[in-house]
């Protein structure tokens, strides 16, 4: 529908030109790619979501300067650290800067179980642009720079308290982050290949190929996913490096994914291999790959853009549930999936609820995705009003 | 109609057929035999296994012979005598570990997604009807949250509310002192105690879902003519809504209970894992963390098999109502 409509108004345009002034000609003199922008535009929520996703990105990648602490640090006095809470308001009722007090340790008579009281004579601004633990950026460059913090290990900021062995959470969910956000992209990108190439190929060559593959992606979307994931990552060797387990993984995770992105492509081929503009492609005397390649693939790139944000959040959730339960990534490694591994027992949970930070922000992750999705899918057919 | 029947079941053979290989294939991943690491096992803990006793095994479960004839020989045990190989783990054959769980499984899965609709249909068809009221936006937002929000992650904030502010300590499915005791009524009673907040929790994860089906279909159905025509009879509003679209809406969810089948074996999987029920999955899971491969096998076969048959189900259905797809298909077949 979409390449015939294209057509339609490509030739439209020729047609008649300059009939009315204004918008109305700007709209038919915008390229395909200009329309799907104006259309999305007019999507509010998806815009939203691509701001919150853009910033979540943006810490993930200055991770080591956003955060206030290194991750594996173990602060020895503050094991189990409840959020600090943050004040702009002291105690004679003065407003100030924003200020953490000192924290004092105290016992619990019947239980023994410490708890921290604040103290109202330490104050502790917090302070932007702060020496503290030494990183190196990217793995590049030596630095010791970091965004906010109070710049003392008096009392170091806990923003969102610190986990049973002193590690700051905030610090592990922006590091954590680095991996929980990039096996979807990972992820997707191999999907992408897969698809293309086994859904071009189906489509292009038809016939027995054809049926091939499509009998294997039959059998692939009756395979059962959570404990098919779960087998495969379980088969892992145990000895294998951290950074070869995460593609590992990511692999894992795609392995469903392509099947409905080789689907479209197959289908779209198909429909399009009829179409008039390819005929006439094809009298020009444009070899096969160039009618694939120049006049196909952009007639539905926008289609498989959203098939892809679609399979994203499915992808983030799946690392977090096989990291959670210790069968895909593991500690030292940080991932939203690993912090989570601390959640298992809820006991642990009860004392100490802040380790269930990972949770919010899994699912403004997903929620993000799924709006942005949502509006993409929208936009990908400009030329229905 | 029995021909189509037939091509139908004769075209997932195949398909069956390899899923089998690909379970075999996972199977076999982990590094290294299965009977070798269980020896090694067995020997780290202090039990004697002599050379006698290790070959013994090793033929026992054809690691001496290739690939393609250990395939041959875990199917055929699999078709002839339901022996899907043995759990290290458990200790205990893969087809007793499942069988003994299988009646949980099932009556939990089942019973949570009756709770599913008959939390979600009521509420799809009052958004549709309401269509963009307060209640409208309230319900569409929360069930925006709710697809986003993974059913294991609502077990666990559900489980921590529950232990601090009622002090009930949820998971598992009996309390201790009737984990191990015979079946009696008292035990029953335990079980019953037990099983609402996995049915429950199992059940909220299809809700959002459901609604967000439910409202579209019904939103589809109030535009046609026999709603105005059934108001003009002069119909209450709540018999013209309940008589009619809602039981055309309806349709989606219906077709969809032939997906029951595999998604009873599988689709609380993780829920069941974090309750830590006495259910097939958290035993697939505590066998999966040794890397016991058999219990992974039997259960991606099983799942895919119940696929399959759903798949032939609901297509012979279809065929059975709409004639066209029954000729198509013969012919296409």
């Amino acid at each position: 529908m979409s390449a015939s409509n294209l057509l339609k108004k490509w030739f439209g345009r020729k047609e008649r030109p300059q009939i009315k002034a204004g918008e109305e000609e700007e709209f038919y003199r915008a390229g395909q790619w200009q329309l799907v922008w104006w259309k999305f535009r007019r999507h509010k929520l998806a815009q939203m979501a691509m701001v919150v996703l853009g910033i979540m990105y943006f810490i993930v990648i200055f991770a080591e300067f956003v955060s206030p602490h290194d991750p594996l640090r173990r602060f020895k006095q503050y094991l189990s650290f409840p959020p600090t809470a943050i004040h702009i308001r002291d105690q004679e009722g003065k407003f100030r800067l924003p200020f953490v007090y000192g924290m004092v340790m105290k016992r619990d008579p019947v239980t023994f179980r410490p708890f921290y009281e604040e103290d109202p004579n330490a104050i502790y601004p917090i302070k932007l642009f702060v020496r503290g633990d030494p990183y190196k950026f990217w793995g590049l460059f030596d630095a010791d720079l970091h965004l906010f913090g109070t710049g003392t290990d008096d009392m170091p900021l806990f923003v969102m308290g610190t986990d049973s062995i002193g590690r700051d959470e905030m610090s592990r969910i922006f590091y954590g982050g680095r991996i929980s956000l990039s096996v979807g992209l990972v992820g997707i990108a191999v999907s992408f290949v897969l698809g293309l190439t086994l859904g071009g190929i189906s489509g292009f060559f038809g016939g027995i190929v054809d049926e091939a593959i499509q009998r294997v992606i039959e059998v692939i979307t009756t395979l059962p996913t959570i404990p098919l994931w779960m087998a495969l990552a379980a088969a892992l060797p145990r000895e294998w490096p951290q950074l070869r387990i995460y593609f590992a993984t990511t692999l894992i995770l795609s392995i469903l994914g392509w099947t409905g992105l080789a689907r479209s492509v197959r289908g779209r081929l198909l429909s399009m291999r009829e179409e008039d503009f390819v005929l006439a492609a094809r009298l020009d005397g444009e070899s096969e790959w160039a009618i694939i390649v120049r006049y196909m693939i952009p007639g539905f790139a926008s289609y498989i853009i959203v098939s892809l944000t679609g399979s994203l959040p499915g992808m983030i959730l799946g690392e977090t549930s096989l990291s959670f339960l210790g069968i895909g990534l593991n500690p030292p490694t940080i991932s939203w999936g690993v912090m989570l591994q601390d959640a298992q027992d809820i006991m642990n949970v009860a004392h100490y609820p802040w380790i269930l930070w990972p949770v919010p922000v899994v699912v403004l992750a997903v929620l993000m995705f799924n709006f942005l999705g949502d509006g993409l899918r929208d936009a990908a057919d400009p030329y229905v009003t | 109609m029995l021909g189509y029947i037939f091509q139908r079941i004769v075209r997932a053979v195949p398909q069956l057929l390899l899923i089998s290989v690909l379970a075999f294939i996972i199977i076999q991943l982990p590094p290294g035999d299965i009977v070798t690491l269980q020896i090694q096992r067995l020997r780290n803990s202090g039990v004697e296994v002599d050379e006698v006793q290790a070959q013994a095994l090793i033929r026992q479960y054809g690691m001496d012979k290739p690939m393609y004839q250990r395939y041959f020989l875990w199917i055929t045990n699999i078709i002839t005598k339901f022996d899907f190989g043995y759990s290290f783990t458990f200790e205990k054959p893969v087809t007793e570990v499942i069988m003994e769980r299988m009646g949980y499984t099932f009556a939990i899965a089942l019973f949570a997604h009756i709770f599913t609709w008959t939390v979600a249909i009521p509420i799809g068809v009052y958004v549709a009807v309401k269509q963009y009221s307060i209640t409208d936006y309230i319900v569409t937002f929360i069930t925006f949250i709710g697809l986003a929000v993974p059913a294991f992650f609502l077990a666990m904030i559900i489980m921590y509310v529950a232990l601090t502010k009622f002090d009930i300590r949820a998971g598992g499915l009996f309390s201790q002192e009737y984990l191990v005791l015979p079946w009696s009524w008292g035990k029953f009673l335990d079980l019953l105690s037990h099983l609402w907040l996995p049915i429950i929790l199992l059940g909220t994860g299809g809700v959002a879902g459901t609604i967000r089906t439910m409202r579209a279909m019904m939103l589809d159905e109030l535009r046609k003519q026999y709603v105005t025509v059934a108001r003009a009879k002069g119909l209450s509003e709540f018999q013209v809504i309940v008589r009619y679209p809602s039981r055309l809406a309806i349709n989606p969810i219906l077709s969809g209970v032939m997906w029951l089948l595999p998604w009873l074996f599988s689709g609380g999987l993780m829920v069941e894992i974090v309750l830590n029920l006495q259910t097939a999955g958290p035993a697939l899971y505590s066998s999966l963390r040794n890397q016991d491969m058999y219990m992974a096998g039997a259960y991606i076969l099983i799942t895919g098999f119940l696929t399959a048959i759903s798949a032939i189900l609901s297509d012979v259905l279809l065929a059975v109502s709409d004639p066209r797809i029954r000729f198509g298909g013969v012919e296409g077949a």
